[in-house]
């Protein structure tokens, strides 16, 4: 035989040749790249929209530090007084509440806790409120103290901030399991069910290329964005929510990877026979959309009834977004998340057994 | 190995059903090396099941085919990088440009031409860096065929390459294909345009209902219709004239009518122009339209099938 068989050179990936084409496996992963980084949209949805989610919820849950307390004082003799004290004492903002609006103030949050002028002075407030019951104790105390009371002693005050516990440091390894998912699950079944519909695949399959290299390219290429994705959500995190990664870097790392590949695998399985773009994003949003629930993005999947537990602790995203809080927020060691881990491989090489025998290729 | 060098396809009673239908029926062909073989045929006539089964993107249901001395059970892995291949439907992919595409395809093969060799073939040299999205019809089924060629192939499929193009691109498209033969490269080519027929194979076979109906030189089947040439006419104010009057006309071999107009076939134009105009005098009727065509492939399928080849 004259022609050496194609994939020989396998462990020298670029051919010694002046056609200026690489190896098929470059070649593939390289269009897979440019595709996508051609499609604006997709570019979006992976980087933009996990850090502007961030943005919005970091901003949103914020940690608040030292507020005044806002105080109602309702207008009649006396309420100047009040207020005198009040400010002297700081920390408050004095709301004037006409008389016959005391209960409705409480009520919608216009003032927690409404002062009315007398001797003694009569405190309204809403006992089931946490911050109306905070005003009414801060107002008693600057009150009191304005009547002269001396305290029995002050204590020494040491404000903590625990970084690491703030929602925010709960969220981003939530943030980036979602990605994952979502990424490995677009990244790999969309492009192949366009192939699909457009005949491409079959155009290929008409060629000597290899298949196993193209199912590969999908892989490599989504390692490359991962590498990106986590970057760009982790760094955006620490630069400006200041969310530290306790773990080591390589196990976060590991981690992100073995999520890309068993959720490309399934993203495979799900590509594997759909014909028409439609169909891959009902059954790709079929099986995402319970895990956005599910599996503790947003808020703990613990908010589930007991009952519920050993199911949504099987699901991937749940292994994924569990593992990585325990990395990023704990510092734990790969060998402490070994059941989540466990639980991502199985899925993984499943998806991906199944997938090889299913897939169409025509 | 002692294979007839000189056949490039060879195939014997070759079957393809899909449930009740039998869109391949017992199709026998040969193509000889060096050689541009037209499958000609309406749609629907089996044209694209035959030539994917010989591309081995389809299998038979029965019979037997053989590419180049191979086959497809066996030898697969050889015969891909032999095969130049052009598909009806293809899309490539939008957001690469033609040299990356050209590149990705190049890189399945083993050896062949460069791209910018391959781009020259095609004459996309200009359109190097242009996305394939940013293409005309003619320029992305140039790049495909370009695609075909990136492995050097020594018989090439094209699945109707230039449905659709308008008549400078189809023409731009014959010229590479040309070259392609000068090289002595094979081609299988499908279409549904007799021009293109008559102006680019040695051979054709038409088929209808998954059955070869004809087979020959363009020259050999238009001759076959003992009428070189075709009169057509059509009568104004719906003035009506039993056909039997024309069959009897001198030279008249054939007679035929559609919706707007009569076809006369006649081996002597010389004599029936002249009968056909005495005659319709006689009848008082006048013309609306005359014209003459000298006889085509379409001809002979119309007189094979008594259907026209592209069933609007």
């Amino acid at each position: 035989m004259s022609r050496p068989p194609s994939h020989q050179s396998s462990s020298v990936l670029r051919r010694p040749s002046s056609s200026g084409a690489r190896h098929p496996l470059i070649e593939l992963t390289l269009a897979r790249f440019r595709e996508f980084l051609r499609e604006p949209e997709a570019v979006f949805w992976v980087f933009m929209f996990p850090v502007i989610m961030t943005c919005a919820l970091g901003i949103a849950f914020r940690t608040r530090g030292a507020e005044p307390v806002i105080a109602g004082i309702v207008e009649q003799d006396g309420a100047d007084d009040l207020a005198r004290a009040l400010e002297s004492a700081g920390g408050f903002t004095v709301r004037r509440i006409a008389p016959d609006q005391v209960d409705r103030a409480v009520r919608d949050g216009r003032a927690p806790v409404v002062i009315v002028p007398g001797t003694p002075p009569t405190y309204r407030f809403d006992q089931a409120r946490a911050e109306s019951q905070v005003a009414r104790l801060a107002v008693d105390r600057a009150l009191q103290r304005a009547a002269g009371r001396n305290d029995a002693f002050t204590a020494v005050e040491q404000p903590v901030q625990n970084v690491g516990s703030r929602y925010i440091d709960w969220l981003v390894p939530g943030l980036l399991g979602m990605n994952i998912m979502s990424t490995g699950l677009w990244g790999v079944g969309f492009s192949i069910v366009q192939a699909r519909t457009k005949k491409l695949l079959k155009r290929l399959v008409a060629t000597p290329m290899s298949k196993a290299h193209y199912l590969m390219s999908h892989v490599f290429s989504r390692l490359l964005f991962l590498t990106l994705e986590v970057v760009v959500i982790v760094g955006f995190a620490w630069l400006f929510f200041d969310v530290k990664v306790h773990g080591a870097l390589w196990s976060l790392a590991g981690l992100a990877l073995l999520g890309a590949l068993s959720f490309g695998g399934l993203g495979l399985l799900l590509a594997s026979r759909a014909r028409t773009i439609e169909a891959v994003s009902g059954l790709m949003n079929l099986v995402m959309l319970p895990m956005w629930v599910l599996s503790g993005v947003f808020f703990a999947s613990t908010n589930f009834p007991d009952a519920m537990q050993p199911f949504i602790r099987l699901l991937p995203l749940t292994a994924l977004n569990d593992a990585l809080r325990a990395i990023v927020n704990e510092g734990q060691a790969l060998a402490t998340v070994a059941t989540e881990i466990a639980i991502l491989t199985t899925w993984g090489l499943v998806s991906f057994v199944l997938s090889l025998r299913l897939f169409r290729w025509q | 190995m002692v294979a007839e060098p000189a056949i490039a396809l060879h195939c014997e009673g070759v079957v393809k059903r899909y449930g009740s239908v039998t869109a391949v029926d017992g199709l026998d062909l040969k193509v000889l090396r060096g050689e541009c073989f037209g499958l000609l045929g309406p749609n629907g006539a089996g044209k694209t099941t035959t030539i994917e089964i010989l591309e081995g993107l389809l299998h038979a249901d029965d019979g037997e085919v053989t590419v180049l001395g191979q086959r497809w059970k066996s030898d697969a892995a050889t015969l891909r990088q032999r095969l130049g291949i052009q598909l009806q439907e293809t899309q490539l992919a939008d957001k690469l440009t033609v040299a990356e595409t050209l590149r990705l395809f190049r890189s399945f093969y083993p050896s062949g031409p460069t791209v910018d060799e391959l781009l020259d073939t095609v004459e996309l040299k200009p359109k190097r860096d242009a996305w394939v999205s940013k293409l005309s019809g003619g320029q992305k089924q140039r790049l495909s065929v370009a695609c075909a060629l990136a492995g050097r192939p020594e018989l090439l499929f094209l699945d109707e390459p230039t449905t659709g193009l308008d008549p400078q691109s189809r023409r731009q498209l014959w010229e590479v294909l040309e070259r392609f033969r000068e090289r002595g490269g094979t081609i299988l080519i499908t279409t549904h345009y007799m021009d293109e027929a008559h102006a680019l194979c040695d051979r054709v076979g038409i088929m209808d209902k998954g059955k070869l109906i004809a087979l020959g030189t363009p020259r050999e089947l238009v001759a076959s219709l003992g009428a070189e040439h075709v009169v057509e006419f059509a009568l104004a104010n719906g003035h009506a004239i039993e056909n039997a009057l024309f069959a009897a006309l001198p030279g008249v071999r054939d007679v035929r009518q559609d919706d707007t107009h009569l076809h006369l076939s006649t081996s002597e134009l010389h004599l029936t122009v002249p009968a056909l105009l005495a005659l319709l005098s006689r009848q008082q009727a006048t013309l609306s339209q005359l014209g003459t065509h000298s006889a085509t492939l379409e001809d002979v399928f119309v007189t094979l099938t008594g259907r026209q080849l592209r069933d609007e």
